[in-house]
């Protein structure tokens, strides 16, 4: 390399927007043209195992969140310490650290919540969104795009959980947020009018269905196409 | 008889895929083809049935509440229950790194064959799932070696069974937005339906 080159390597670029316009695309392409879920394949198991309430659901997306978020920090503040042969490991270790972390504070504030949950906190740490988002961008970004990133895709598969959360809550047990719902509606038809749940969208098959429809519907509007 | 009705429990009403999603990422992206999917199946079982036994010796002597007591009485108070996520990801990685070399050392036909789904087991939710349930429903030894024989073999049978429908589907018209994923979510959710009829088996 030429020294006139490496100067205009070393020349400061002028200091990027704090939302300037590729950065507010980190945020919103995995919203709906690149979702974890609905695209990339990433995250299936823990988005259908606690989707049968609304509530549990809030909460696994909260925790998915935080964990992204502070994972992709970490990691991107590490990037440039950790050997790329044991990148792995060192991913597990920060990755399951967090999960503990939102663990201990569920058991200590969310007791009941807790319990509902069960093993599926613990299943974060196996969320492939989690490996995906450090490894295809934590280790090789500056900590606050990683941020972005890293909320950009957890908000992706929030919302296609509460989503899935939605029908299978409404059409289930005829209720939103514990919520009865159908008991209101019915009550407005009088006494002999009742609306019937469908027990499957309770069990694992409506989930699998659910989510098989939202995820046609959402091709069909970006027009993705997989061969 | 306890045992053999955990594994044929663990294999057809509990299955890791229909009843609790676990190990779904690997079960989409591995179903093409049914000879990857009879790959990583093996794989699956074969670490499954080591890493649940060895949790199960980590968590009783290590990690559960009062489990030190073997080293000295004093230590009768400590609860590392909490390290169990940390604890349980690393033995997981580190048999799988373990199995892969030993594979790769003695049976480099097979290692050939399983290919990069090896290593990729190690992130397989069915794995750490498989041992956090065993910890969480307090089995026994045997049991949970059983457990982790019987939920790996379910979720061979599910990949298996998922990979030969999907190479039916090639010869089917799928509207556009359905073609991958989308139908692929659904023939699971029909054949959920299907190992529902196992649900209330008793033996």
């Amino acid at each position: 390399m030429s020294a006139e080159t490496a100067e205009k390597v070393l020349e400061k670029k002028p200091a990027e927007a704090l939302l300037s316009k590729r950065r507010k695309k980190l945020i919103s392409d995995p919203l709906v043209d690149d979702n974890p879920i609905t695209i990339q394949v990433l995250g299936i198991c823990s988005a259908l195992a606690v989707t049968t309430q609304m509530k549990p659901t809030l909460v696994m997306a909260i925790s998915v969140v935080f964990v992204i978020v502070m994972a992709n920090l970490t990691i991107s503040l590490l990037r440039n310490t950790i050997p790329t042969r044991v990148r792995i490991i060192v991913q597990l270790a920060v990755v399951a650290t967090l999960v503990t972390l939102v663990n201990e504070v569920l058991k200590a504030f969310a007791y009941d919540m807790y319990k509902e949950l069960s093993v599926f906190v613990g299943l974060i740490i196996t969320n492939c969104i989690v490996m995906g988002r450090l490894e295809a961008f934590a280790l090789g970004n500056k900590p606050y795009d990683s941020i972005l990133d890293g909320f950009g895709s957890a908000l992706g598969y929030s919302w296609i959980i509460l989503a899935v959360a939605f029908f299978r809550e409404l059409l289930g047990s005829g209720a939103i947020f514990g919520i009865p719902i159908y008991d209101y509606v019915s009550g407005l038809f009088g006494d002999d009018f009742q609306l019937a749940t469908n027990g499957l969208m309770v069990s694992p098959v409506g989930a699998f269905i659910i989510l098989g429809l939202i995820i046609w519907v959402q091709r069909t509007k970006t027009g993705y196409v997989e061969h | 008889m306890d045992l053999f009705n955990l594994g044929i429990r663990s294999i057809f009403v509990d299955n890791m895929v229909f009843a609790y999603f676990l190990g779904m990422c690997s079960f989409l992206a591995v179903s093409k083809k049914v000879s990857t999917a009879l790959g990583l199946g093996a794989a699956v079982i074969f670490v499954l049935t080591v890493t649940v036994p060895v949790n199960w010796l980590l968590n009783e002597y290590v990690l559960k509440e009062g489990a030190l007591t073997w080293v000295t009485a004093s230590l009768a108070e400590v609860d590392l229950s909490f390290l169990r996520f940390i604890m349980f990801i690393a033995i997981i990685a580190a048999m799988v790194q373990l199995v892969e070399m030993v594979v790769e050392k003695f049976a480099p036909a097979l290692y050939g064959a399983l290919g990069i789904f090896l290593p990729l087991i190690a992130v397989n939710c069915a794995i750490l799932g498989g041992s956090l349930f065993m910890a969480q429903r307090d089995y026994t030894l045997a049991e949970s070696a059983v457990y982790g024989f019987g939920s790996g073999t379910g979720f061979f049978l599910a990949i298996v069974a998922l990979a030969a429908i999907r190479e039916k589907l090639k010869y089917s018209n799928v509207p556009n937005g359905l073609k991958g994923l989308g139908i692929t979510m659904l023939l699971t959710g029909l054949m959920g339906i299907a190992f529902m009829s196992f649900m209330g088996i008793d033996l």
